[in-house]
C-alpha cells in the first residue's frame, strides 16, 4: 500500500497544511500516520535529550519503536466521544489522541501550562477523554466503568496494557467485569516482550493472545509494526465493541527500541538489534514521498513547544 | 427507625432524585438485599441501576471510579469492611487521586459503604476496624456513622460533596434505633470528655451513664462523624475547657483515632488516655472478643483512672 502527498506539493504548502493541526487530520492516511509517528518519535527523543542535559527532573517512559500502535489504535477512535486509558508509557497514545505537544512537554517540565498544570507529569495525563496513570493494571477496571458510563452514547473505551501488566490481578477482574456487564472496552495489549528489564519468558505463563477468550471476549491479534494494518484491525475491534456493546482483546506484538525509562536497558546487543530491525519508521519513509518535509515540520513543532514550555512559569502550587 | 432503615431510606431517596446514580455491590439484589439488608428493596425499585457484582472488591471500586468520572455517580457496598484491603489501590491510587492529579479537570462522586467492627463473633477477617488505614489519604473523606446522629443525612451529605467518600458503618449498630444528637450526654462543666466514633459511641454513652450514677462523675461524649480529614477544631471546641479526655476506638492500637485526638488536644488538656482494640487479630471466641474490645467497663475504668489522677 502506498500513499503520499501529491508529488508537486511544495514544502510551504505542506507547512501551512500540516501546521494548522499537528495531527494532520486532513492529510491522506499514510502521510497522516507518518506525521503523527514522527511527532511522537521526535518528541520522545527530545525528552531523553533534555534529561541527559539535566533539564528534566523525575522520570519518563518513552515508547520509541511502539509508535505504530499508538497511531493505528487511536486513529480508529472517535476522538469526540471515545475514551482512552493509558499507562506509564503514555506519551505516544496521548499525542496520537490530542496533538498537544506543548501541553505534554510543559507538563513534563513542571510548568503551569502543562495539560495537568504540572501536577501529573509524564505518566499522569488528562486531556478531554484521555487519561493515564502510573499504576500497572490499575486503570483497567476504571476503563470498564468509563465504558459503561458512556455506552448509551455509543462510546468505546480503550485500555492500553503491556505484557508486563499480565501479572496484575486487576486485569483479570476487569476482563470478567467487562464481559459480565457488557462494557464496550478494547483492551489493547502492546507486547514488547520485556517488563522494565525482565524478559517476558521469566514473567508471563501461557499465551497472552489466548488470555481473554475464556472470559467470552473476542480476540484480535496482530504481529507486525505497520500503522495502517494496525489501524484496520483496531477499526474492526472498535467497531465490534461499539456495535455489540462487548469488550474485546486486541493483541499487538511490538518492540520497544529505547530503554524502559532513561538509561536502564540491559538487553543483549543482539536482542536490541532485533528490536531495531522492527522500527516502524523506516518502512513508512519508503511510502511517504517527502518525509523530510514532515520531519522538519514535526521538529519545528517540538522545538517551539520546548521553547515555549521553558519560558512558562514553574508550577509551585 | 433503626440505623439500617435510616441508611436504606436515604439510598432510596438518592436513587429517586438522581437518575444517573448506580448502586454496586455483592449479593445486593432482592430478595436477599445485601448481607446486612441495607440495600433491601432497591433492586426491585430501580432494576436498571442496582447491579450485583462478581466478588471483585478492587474491580468494582475501580469500575465505580470510572462510572463516576464519566457522569454516573456510584454508591458501592462492600459486604464486609474487612474486604476493603482488596480495593486499597483503587481507592488510594485512583479514585482519591484523579481529581487533584488531573488538575481539577474531573470529579469522582463515589461513596464506598463499609460495614466494620466486631462483637459478632466473626473472627479475625470479618470483625476488623480498618478505617485508620484509609484516614490521611488525600482526596478521600472518611466518615463514620453512629446512632446519635442521622445516618441517612450523613449519606446525603457525602453524596452532595461529589468526591470520594468512605463511610464506616458498624455492623452491630444497624439494629440500633436512631437516637439523634440530643441523646448524647453533655453535662455542663463535665469532669471528663470521652471522644469516640462509630460503634464505640454506644459503649461510651453507657459508661458515661454509669459514671454519673455510680460515681457522680459528669461525663460528656463527643461522637466524631468525620474521621478524615480529622476535624481538629471541632473536637477542640467540643472538649472545651475540660482537662481530662479519654479517646476510644475499636481498631488496633497506635497510628489511629487516639493519636489524632492527642494531636488535636496537646497542650489543651492535662490528662489524656486512649483505649483501642487488641494488637493482635480479633479472636472468634465471644468471651475473648468481649474482653479485648473496649466496652463499657473498660471505658468506665479508664475514665475513673483519669479522674483519680487529679
Amino acid at each position: 500500500m502506498t500513499s503520499s502527498i501529491a508529488p508537486n506539493s511544495t514544502f510551504s504548502q505542506l507547512e501551512v497544511h500540516a501546521g494548522a493541526t499537528p495531527l494532520g487530520l486532513e492529510l491522506p492516511t499514510v502521510v497522516r500516520f507518518y506525521q503523527q509517528m514522527m511527532l511522537i518519535r521526535l518528541l520522545e527523543e527530545r525528552l531523553l535529550d533534555l534529561f541527559s542535559q539535566g533539564l528534566l527532573f523525575g522520570t519518563t517512559h518513552t515508547s520509541i519503536g511502539q509508535e505504530a500502535n499508538a497511531v493505528g489504535v487511536v486513529n480508529a477512535l472517535d476522538r469526540d466521544r471515545d475514551i482512552v486509558w493509558s499507562n506509564h508509557r503514555c506519551h505516544g497514545h496521548f499525542i496520537a489522541y490530542s496533538g498537544e505537544v506543548e501541553g505534554l512537554i510543559a507538563e513534563i517540565m513542571g510548568r503551569i501550562t502543562g495539560v495537568c498544570g504540572g501536577r501529573g507529569g509524564s505518566q499522569h495525563l488528562c486531556f478531554r477523554n484521555f487519561h493515564s496513570n502510573g499504576i500497572q493494571g490499575g486503570t483497567t477496571p476504571v476503563a470498564v466503568g468509563t465504558a459503561l458510563a458512556r455506552k448509551e452514547e455509543g462510546a468505546v473505551a480503550v485500555a492500553f496494557l503491556g505484557d508486563g501488566t499480565m501479572g496484575e490481578g486487576a486485569v483479570y477482574e476487569s476482563l470478567n467485569l467487562a464481559s459480565v456487564f457488557g462494557a464496550p472496552v478494547v483492551f489493547v495489549i502492546e507486547d514488547n516482550e520485556i517488563a522494565q528489564t525482565t524478559p517476558k519468558a521469566l514473567t508471563v505463563s501461557g499465551s497472552i493472545v489466548a488470555r481473554a477468550e475464556p472470559f467470552g471476549i473476542r480476540t484480535f491479534a496482530y504481529d507486525g509494526n505497520d500503522p495502517v494494518e494496525i489501524f484496520e484491525l483496531a477499526r474492526e475491534a472498535v467497531g465490534y465493541a461499539r456495535a455489540e456493546s462487548r469488550p474485546c482483546w486486541l493483541y499487538l506484538r511490538t518492540e520497544r527500541i529505547g530503554p524502559h525509562s532513561k538509561g536502564d536497558d540491559t538487553r543483549p546487543a543482539l536482542r536490541l538489534e532485533q528490536a531495531r530491525a522492527r522500527d516502524p519508521i523506516p518502512p513508512m519513509r519508503r511510502r511517504v514521498a517527502n518525509f523530510e518535509a514532515i520531519d522538519a515540520f514535526c521538529r519545528s513543532v517540538v522545538d517551539r513547544a520546548v521553547e515555549s514550555a521553558a519560558a512558562a512559569p514553574l508550577a509551585r502550587g | 427507625m433503626r440505623v439500617v432503615e435510616s441508611i436504606n431510606r436515604a439510598l432510596h431517596d438518592l436513587m429517586e432524585t438522581n437518575s444517573r446514580l448506580v448502586i454496586l455491590g455483592e449479593d445486593i439484589l432482592d430478595p436477599y438485599g445485601g448481607a446486612f439488608k441495607v440495600t433491601k428493596g432497591l433492586s426491585s425499585a430501580y432494576q436498571d441501576r442496582v447491579w450485583t457484582t462478581p466478588i471483585s472488591e478492587g474491580g468494582i471500586v475501580g469500575m465505580a471510579a470510572g462510572l463516576a468520572l464519566k457522569g454516573r455517580p456510584v454508591i458501592v457496598e462492600l459486604m464486609f469492611g474487612d474486604f476493603i484491603a482488596l480495593a486499597a489501590d483503587q481507592i488510594i491510587n485512583h479514585a482519591a487521586k484523579f481529581r487533584w492529579m488531573y488538575n481539577d479537570q474531573v470529579e469522582v462522586p463515589v461513596i464506598i459503604r463499609a460495614p466494620m467492627g466486631g462483637r459478632r463473633g466473626y473472627g479475625p477477617t470479618h470483625s476488623q476496624s480498618l478505617e485508620k488505614h484509609f484516614c490521611g489519604v488525600p482526596g478521600l473523606t472518611v466518615l463514620a456513622t453512629h446512632e446519635y446522629a442521622d445516618p441517612g443525612a450523613l449519606l446525603h451529605r457525602a453524596f452532595a460533596a461529589r468526591s470520594p467518600h468512605l463511610i464506616i458503618e458498624n455492623k452491630v449498630m444497624y439494629a440500633r434505633p436512631v437516637l439523634g444528637t440530643a441523646a448524647l450526654p453533655r453535662p455542663p462543666d463535665a469532669d471528663i470528655v470521652i471522644v469516640t466514633y462509630g460503634g464505640c459511641v454506644e459503649h461510651a454513652v453507657a459508661a458515661a451513664a454509669k459514671l454519673a450514677a455510680e460515681e457522680e462523675i459528669a461525663t460528656t461524649v463527643v461522637a466524631v462523624e468525620q474521621l478524615s480529614p480529622f476535624p481538629y477544631e471541632d473536637v477542640q471546641r467540643q472538649v472545651g475547657n475540660c482537662t481530662r479526655v479519654v479517646a476510644v476506638e475499636e481498631g488496633s492500637p497506635g497510628w489511629g483515632f487516639g493519636s489524632e485526638c492527642a494531636r488535636a488536644l496537646i497542650g489543651r488538656v492535662k490528662y489524656f488516655s486512649a483505649l483501642a482494640g487488641p494488637d493482635h487479630p480479633i479472636p472468634s471466641s465471644r468471651e475473648w472478643e468481649d474482653d479485648v474490645l473496649p466496652g463499657v467497663s473498660a471505658i468506665q475504668a479508664a475514665c475513673l483512672d483519669l479522674f483519680r489522677k487529679g
